[in-house]
């Protein structure tokens, strides 16, 4: 008797690696300079669902992700590395959508696939670092949620622990089945593709029987709800951060300049 | 229609989050703008939810809450997601509030996506300003919304967020980014009790340990601060920077790559992913000025930047700038202050 288990991961923008073309000059973001890669939590989210299946032999992992048709890469990279099944959710109509709108249609793809036991975020994502799309799931879907977790300690037949960090500590708790739980990037490390599966999966495309595509008609999601439409926060402006351009003054590396500096620091009440 | 400001207040074991208070703060600054751009009067309340809380409930008040709902239920001992949900979208539909702020704390990230998905409503994480202002969009305006200010996109862009078709307007802000106002310990707010309606079957978690410590040091309000980065080296150079520190009497603080480093303890981190500080002067010890680094300390109103190598990003942000080896320059900048002071 396994577990049925759903991760959920994200591509996104690498933006821990921002280079100089990756700014528009508007300021705006020039997504395609930047390399997309699998949101770096929701590998220790897929990692922990593949030790669960490991601790609870005949469980499954489906992996799902909402995104353009190039989003099939993270989900590829899920198979190398030992999920079981996969589905990209895909609509022009998700597009714009926000995090309301996202989780929406990820719990609907998540009762497309049928009962589920535990469900697997990443905390956030680097791309917007918002931490809201796993607790806003969880809430659709009308299950409890445990956020921040670092390792799941224990699976049983109908419930859970896990440990979770929290300001200045942690928290060891209990949950039963189904919950939804994000993971942080304190557990396990993620293990690397297996050689055999990419070998199965590397010239496999979204469309293929391995890696469906599901519209919004196949989860059975309402238009009004789904991308822009659906989305209550709207970017009023973006600007781009540029360095306040302070009167910087040199200070020369010497006695005499260094004793100037504190005597004026101290002069004006800042120090002393 | 009450269209009030309200500010999640949390507490653990008896105690309120500094967060919490600073957000009390922010709202009443929110709440005058409102009140004169529109003429009308809403005030700023605070939700306070636990087992055996009344003592707190005068806490906010002193920093400008109006009213305090309490909510005492054993239930409620420790923050967990089911019950905190549905007391608080209980007291929303029954009164209504224009803006609710929550810390963005694991329990307030936790708590805010939930009752946001629940009542359908935006929700903006870690905001580092928020502000009321008009919204124009497709010919209609929007007049004195909650403006919600945010980095995004790894803090390289300032996004300007709105949401301004359903109240509530909610947003979650870090420790440290709004400042606490002085405290009034003769102003006097209503405490209204409230009865709870949590049920046993809401209480899913059930937590079976929970271990939590005062953060070592409180950089929130300090007025000085000596950082040091990777450029320090190692964990004896940050004696010498720890030394420097007490000698002008500043606290220590450290960049991420020296908390990794493990030179010093995470609760000592600086930026996106530590404490956001404002001190009256900040001194940057070997730290090259990331951007993650920046998000914590550009509002510092006097930042010394010390850096082998003249081109580092600090610079740019820096009013004092001083190129040189820290194991040089620290000594001879404790030797000037002691001579001065
Ligand atoms: C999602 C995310 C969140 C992050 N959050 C944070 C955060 O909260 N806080 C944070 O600080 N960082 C954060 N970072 C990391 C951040 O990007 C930088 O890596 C980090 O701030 C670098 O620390 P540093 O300046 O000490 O080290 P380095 O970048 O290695 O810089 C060391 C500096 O010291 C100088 N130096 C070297 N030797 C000497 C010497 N002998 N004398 C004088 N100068 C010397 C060098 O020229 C250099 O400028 C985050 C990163 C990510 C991706
Ligand atoms: N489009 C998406 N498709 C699948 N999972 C997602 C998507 N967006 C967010 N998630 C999940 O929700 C987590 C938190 O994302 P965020 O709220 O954007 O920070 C991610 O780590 C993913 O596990």
């Amino acid at each position: 008797m396994g577990l049925n288990l759903v991760v959920l991961v994200k591509q996104v923008p690498d933006t821990q690696n921002i280079t100089g073309e990756a700014m528009k000059e508007d300021g705006t973001v020039n997504r395609g300079a930047l390399p997309a890669i699998f949101n770096p939590e929701d590998l220790y989210a897929l990692e922990a669902a593949l030790r669960v299946k490991e601790a609870a032999p005949g469980s499954k992992v489906h992996v799902l992700t909402m995104g353009p048709p190039s989003a099939e890469q993270v989900l590829k990279e899920s198979l190398y590395r030992g999920a079981d099944s996969v589905a990209l959710i895909t609509d022009r109509k998700f597009a714009g959508a926000d995090t309301l709108a996202t989780s929406y249609a990820l719990k609907c793809a998540i009762e497309t696939t049928g009962k589920y036991d535990i469900v697997f975020c990443g905390r956030q994502a680097i791309d917007g670092d918002t931490a809201q799309v796993g607790p806003q799931t969880a809430e659709k879907l009308g299950i409890n949620q445990i956020t921040c977790v670092d390792h799941i300690e224990q699976t049983d037949e109908d419930s859970l622990i896990a440990r979770r960090s929290i300001e200045g500590g942690f928290e060891v708790v209990k949950s039963a089945y189904p919950v939804l739980v994000t993971m942080t990037d304190e557990g396990h490390v993620p293990r690397t593709s297996s050689a055999i599966k990419v070998m199965t999966y590397k010239n496999k495309k979204a469309g293929d029987p391995e890696i469906p595509m599901w519209s919004i008609e196949h989860i059975g999601a309402d238009f009004e709800a789904c991308g822009l439409k659906g989305s209550p926060t709207k970017v009023k402006e973006i600007e781009s951060v540029v360095l306040k351009a302070q009167e910087l003054q040199m200070i020369e590396n010497s006695d005499e300049g260094l004793s100037n500096l504190m005597h004026s620091l101290i002069a004006d009440h800042t120090l002393g | 229609m009450s269209n009030n400001i309200w500010v999640f207040i949390q507490q653990d074991d008896g105690k309120i989050a500094d967060v919490s208070l600073q957000l009390v703060s922010k709202a009443t600054d929110l709440a005058r703008d409102y009140n004169s751009r529109t003429g009308e009067s809403v005030q700023v309340e605070a939700l306070l939810f636990g087992e055996n809380i009344k003592g707190l409930a005068a806490e906010p008040v002193k920093y400008g809450a109006e009213k305090v709902y309490c909510v005492d239920d054993r239930r409620l001992k420790h923050y967990t997601p089911v019950p905190f949900t549905k007391v608080l979208i209980d007291l929303i539909q029954k009164e209504n509030p224009q803006i609710i702020l929550y810390g963005a704390t694991t329990t307030g990230r936790d708590l805010g996506p939930r009752v946001a998905s629940a009542l359908k409503v935006g929700l903006t994480a870690d905001c580092t300003d928020l502000q009321i202002g008009d919204y124009e969009s497709k010919g209609e305006t929007y007049s004195n919304i909650l403006y919600q200010i945010r980095p995004a996109f790894g803090g390289n862009i300032v996004a300007t967020i709105v949401a301004p078709e359903k109240k509530p307007q909610m947003a979650t802000v870090r420790e440290g980014v709004m400042k606490l106002n002085e405290p009034d310990f003769s102003r006097k707010g209503e405490i209204a009790d409230v009865p709870s309606i949590v049920e046993d079957a809401d209480c899913l978690t059930e937590i079976l340990e929970r271990v939590q410590q005062e953060k070592a040091v409180n950089l929130t309000a300090s007025q000085i601060i000596v950082a040091g980065g990777m450029g320090v080296g190692t964990k004896e150079g940050f004696d010498i920077i720890a030394d420097f520190a007490r000698t002008i009497g500043a606290d220590l603080a450290a960049s991420r790559a020296a908390v990794d480093a493990g030179f010093i303890h995470k609760d000592h981190q600086v930026g996106q992913t530590g404490v956001t500080v404002r001190p009256k002067l900040y001194i940057a010890c070997g730290i090259s000025g990331a951007i993650q680094h920046r998000a914590g300390m550009d509002q510092s109103a006097k930042i010394i930047a010390i850096n082998n190598d003249p081109d580092a990003p600090i610079f740019q942000i820096a009013h004092y700038g001083i190129v040189g080896e820290i194991n040089d320059v620290i000594p001879k900048l404790k030797k000037a202050f002691t001579a001065k002071a």
